[in-house]
């Protein structure tokens, strides 16, 4: 299978990539390329041109900075899941890389990437919203800081606009309980659902594939909160979400399934 | 595009079109046909070579993403007449049946084991998890890559 034709540029800067992506219609970034590519030979998606990210090494870095830890955009999942400030001060993360896909996809695929892609049924994107991190994003008129809350707003759709490129991921330092609950029926495959949860004080919780998006389970945040049983909450799990239907599962056994993985994850994280 | 690799130890330069993939260029441009097409969707592994050392799927890599890097494939495994460690523990563990998946169990293996060069059983079958074999020959592949394991440690860092 091949993808359509397309133009193909090789970014020198963050500057030079956000300028070709300025000046091209239906231009888009290629980072490791392993959401992207696949819906390419498919023709799902078919950009005019590819602007390649991927020799940009200055965006390859996990540095320690006092409350949180930053993540640049082109940190591949293998670099994220071997990280020692990471395993030591965010296990979640860590832990949640090492679980997308196989170690071929890990050695490719990059964090950056999987949060632009804004799949719901991914991994990352639902663990950077449980662990509230902030996303740095560069387009022509300079940067700005979004939280994730805000980022992600529909299927495969993110406040990016096609100008622009996130370069950093922001993730605050947390010290309690976490739990990442990943279900599926073969190892290699995407979660049927999947629940990530953090507590630090307060208890956050975000759901994979639950809805277009990653979702919080902010039902389930609100009754902990109220003094609720980890039983009580977490048969809140489904609600407020519209979980798809496919080959893998109805919509009624992922509000099942959630249910059953959001208590799973709070034993073990609260 | 014109784009430069160095391939099993050999440099090439190769005009490529921005969609070829990797393992197009590698079978159809270079000639090197040891790496199978299996799925096309990466899922299967069997096209599964190394990418400055690590193992990826070329069925999901354009060739002008590996522009300046350097890849082996199964061909670049063995030296002169000796079988690499990892082919040899394969061959005498029986760990194939059809073949079709071994280049790509190889390479899988090669990358994996850098990564963990003592592994246990479980870590074996989690390491290989991006690596599917339709005869189901998965106990053998396990028992030839700790095979190796043991015949490389110390040999190979």
């Amino acid at each position: 299978m091949f993808p359509a034709s397309f133009d193909y540029a090789k970014a020198r800067s963050v500057a030079d990539a956000v300028s070709i992506l300025s000046s091209v219609e239906d231009a888009k970034l290629l980072a490791g390329g392993h959401s992207l590519l696949p819906l390419m030979k498919l023709r799902l998606a078919s950009p005019s041109m590819l602007v390649d990210i991927g020799s940009l090494a200055e965006l390859s870095y996990i540095e320690d900075k006092g409350d949180y830890v930053a993540i640049g955009s082109m940190t591949r999942h293998h670099d994220i899941s071997w990280s020692r400030v990471l395993k030591s001060e965010i296990p979640l993360l860590p832990y949640v890389a090492s679980q997308v896909g196989d170690p071929q996809v890990r050695h490719r695929g990059t964090i950056g990437g999987s949060i632009s892609h804004g799949d719901g049924a991914s991994d990352l994107p639902a663990a950077v919203l449980a662990l509230d991190a902030k996303f740095v994003i560069v387009g022509p008129k300079g940067e700005r800081i979004v939280p994730a809350t805000e980022f992600f707003v529909g299927f495969l759709e993110t406040v990016l606009s096609p100008d622009e490129l996130l370069t950093e991921i922001r993730v605050p330092k947390f010290s309690g309980g976490w739990s990442f609950q990943k279900f599926n029926r073969r190892a290699q495959d995407w979660a049927i659902v999947g629940v990530a949860a953090v507590n630090d004080g307060g208890t956050r919780v975000s759901l994979v594939n639950m809805g277009p998006t990653p979702m919080r389970a902010r039902a389930v945040e609100e009754a902990l909160a109220d003094g609720a049983s980890i039983e009580a909450a977490s048969l809140k799990a489904s609600e407020g979400m519209d979980p798809p239907a496919d080959l893998n599962a109805s919509s009624q056994y992922r509000r099942h399934l959630a249910e059953v993985l959001v208590k799973r994850a709070l034993t073990e994280a609260v | 595009m014109q784009i430069t690799t160095v391939v099993n130890g050999k440099s090439f330069t190769k005009d490529v079109e921005p969609r070829t993939l990797l393992v197009h260029y590698v079978r159809d441009v270079l000639g090197l046909t040891g790496t199978n097409v299996g799925c096309d969707t990466s899922s299967c592994g069997a096209c599964t070579i190394l990418l400055n050392g690590e193992s990826v799927k070329s069925c999901t890599v354009l060739a002008v993403q590996a522009d300046g890097m350097e890849l082996t494939t199964i061909e670049g495994m063995a030296s002169d007449s000796a079988l690499h460690p990892i082919q040899k523990a394969f061959h005498e563990n029986h760990g194939l049946q059809c073949g079709y998946c071994t280049p790509g169990m190889i390479m899988a293996t090669a990358s994996f084991l850098k990564e963990n060069p003592m592994p246990t059983e479980a870590e074996v079958r989690e390491g290989l998890e991006g690596n599917l074999c339709r005869c189901t020959g998965y106990h053998n592949i396990v028992k030839s890559v700790l095979a190796a394991a043991e015949a490389m440690e110390g040999a190979v860092k």
